[in-house]
């Protein structure tokens, strides 16, 4: 009776973290290519789109995501009576916030990026575009992948956010057991899966860091 | 005929003045070389050649196109002080890369002309190496066989060998000196032994003016300007 309520609690929560997870990843896939746009736009352009860009970055992150969040789900609704879904409001919040603060992350990696790279692909001959995306990108990511990951594990940790506009995610899922049965157990349940997704995402990151690290560069020779 | 030629060009940094009136020509097939002390005004020249620095004053021709035009710069190769490869790439991908984005090349053909140019430089057996695997002076051959396989109608070198190791120095030397009897060269260098060897012409810069120029035999033993004789002197141990 015991294990079967238990497997119950699992399914249960797992059925959130499964939101969760779809959340996570639609965010993350989202926001690194709007992320790449928006770094390279404010490295650039310094034109009015570099300044608008750089306005609206300050803007996202002065504000905190549950503001965003809220914004998007009840302001939208009451200002344009755009009424949207929780979880398509979820994942244009999550994707708006990050791909400004993986924007930054992004220019960070270009700019670390060695000048003379720069010249020596002007040089060769290879365009803006080719130099970004054969180039430059691929060392700064090298460079920012550390980052890169704390961010999307900074992701998987505000989906918590989530059920305050009743997203059914893990947090909710645990909570609502938790309510039901009156036991602590659900949110260690909701932890584990917590810690399952943060760990396996961590490993990922490692194999390819370990990966990456036969062509870091050696800037006593390049 | 004229492959690149400067005319009357000036440059400053705010208010310093680091190039002042500068005219340099280089003829098809010669190696021109240019010496003189550190901040003199060397490697701002060749930079505003390839265009990486803006001109005041004057004018530069590459084979008779403005240099700001895509199509002069594409006649130029240029090798840096560092070799600047790149990272994420191994030694024939940082040589194919370029001749397969800009020539539209096939990978194939690409990679027969890197492997030739590898073979030049002595290093086929490094291509699948990444460039953290290769000592300094592997590097900047690497470079150089990058800078080739582009297949320029001048290169351009800018202090090669200063980054290196004084036992590494050598081979890159080696590998230039095999170069100068196939391709026009404009050379930045503090190797003066090496200048004297190779060059048809020298120019001396100081304070980023040309205080003279000519061919080795009138710098090296016919000069009467103090400045160059100064500076030469300094080199005494290593010409004898």
């Amino acid at each position: 009776m015991i294990a079967e309520s238990l497997i119950n609690s699992i399914l249960f929560i797992l059925k959130g973290g499964l939101t969760t997870l779809a959340i996570w990843v639609i965010t993350v896939l989202l926001a690194i290519p709007c992320a790449i746009l928006i770094a390279i736009i404010r490295i650039r352009y310094k034109n009015s789109l570099g300044r608008v860009i750089d306005l609206y970055t300050g803007l996202i992150r002065g504000t905190p995501l549950l503001f965003q969040l809220f914004f998007i789900y009840f302001g939208l609704a009451l200002i344009f009576k755009i009424n949207l879904p929780s979880f398509l409001a979820a994942v244009i919040a999550f994707t708006n916030s990050w791909m400004i603060y993986l924007g930054e992350v992004f220019r960070g990696g270009f700019n670390s990026v060695d000048k003379s790279q720069y010249e020596t692909c002007k040089i060769l001959g290879l365009n803006y575009y080719q130099t970004m995306r054969y180039v430059i990108l691929p060392q700064a990511i090298i460079a920012i992948l550390p980052e890169i990951n704390n961010q999307v594990i900074e992701i998987i940790w505000s989906t918590s956010l989530l059920s305050t506009i009743g997203v059914n995610d893990i947090l909710k899922a645990s909570k609502v057991i938790l309510m039901r049965d009156l036991t602590i157990t659900p949110f260690i349940i909701a932890a584990f899966f917590y810690l399952l997704f943060n760990n396996i995402i961590t490993l990922i990151f490692k194999k390819v860091e370990k990966k990456c690290s036969s062509y870091k560069p050696n800037y006593k020779y390049l | 005929m004229k492959i690149i030629e400067v005319k009357k060009i000036s440059k400053k940094f705010g208010k310093l003045s680091v190039l002042s009136d500068v005219s340099l020509t280089v003829e098809k097939n010669q190696i021109i070389s240019i010496i003189g002390p550190s901040g003199s005004g060397k490697s701002t020249l060749l930079r505003t050649i390839v265009n990486f620095e803006d001109i005041d004053k004057g004018e530069i021709f590459i084979e008779g196109k403005n240099n700001k035009t895509k199509d002069a710069i594409s006649k130029v190769g240029m090798v840096f002080q560092n070799p600047n490869l790149f990272p994420n790439k191994t030694v024939i991908d940082n040589l194919i890369s370029a001749p397969i984005l800009v020539k539209k090349m096939n990978k194939n053909m690409a990679k027969k002309l890197g492997e030739y140019y590898l073979k030049k430089v002595n290093l086929l057996n490094k291509e699948n190496y990444y460039p953290s695997r290769l000592s300094g002076g592997e590097a900047q051959r690497v470079a150089i066989a990058r800078a080739l396989v582009m297949q320029p109608d001048i290169l351009l070198l800018d202090e090669p060998t200063s980054s290196l190791d004084p036992e590494l120095v050598n081979e890159v030397l080696i590998t230039i000196k095999k170069l100068a009897k196939e391709i026009t060269i404009l050379i930045v260098s503090h190797e003066i032994k090496f200048v004297k060897e190779i060059s048809d012409k020298i120019y001396f810069m100081d304070k980023g003016k040309i205080i003279t120029s000519g061919k080795p035999e009138s710098i090296f033993f016919e000069q009467k300007n103090q400045r160059l004789k100064k500076f030469l002197k300094t080199f005494s141990y290593k010409l004898n």
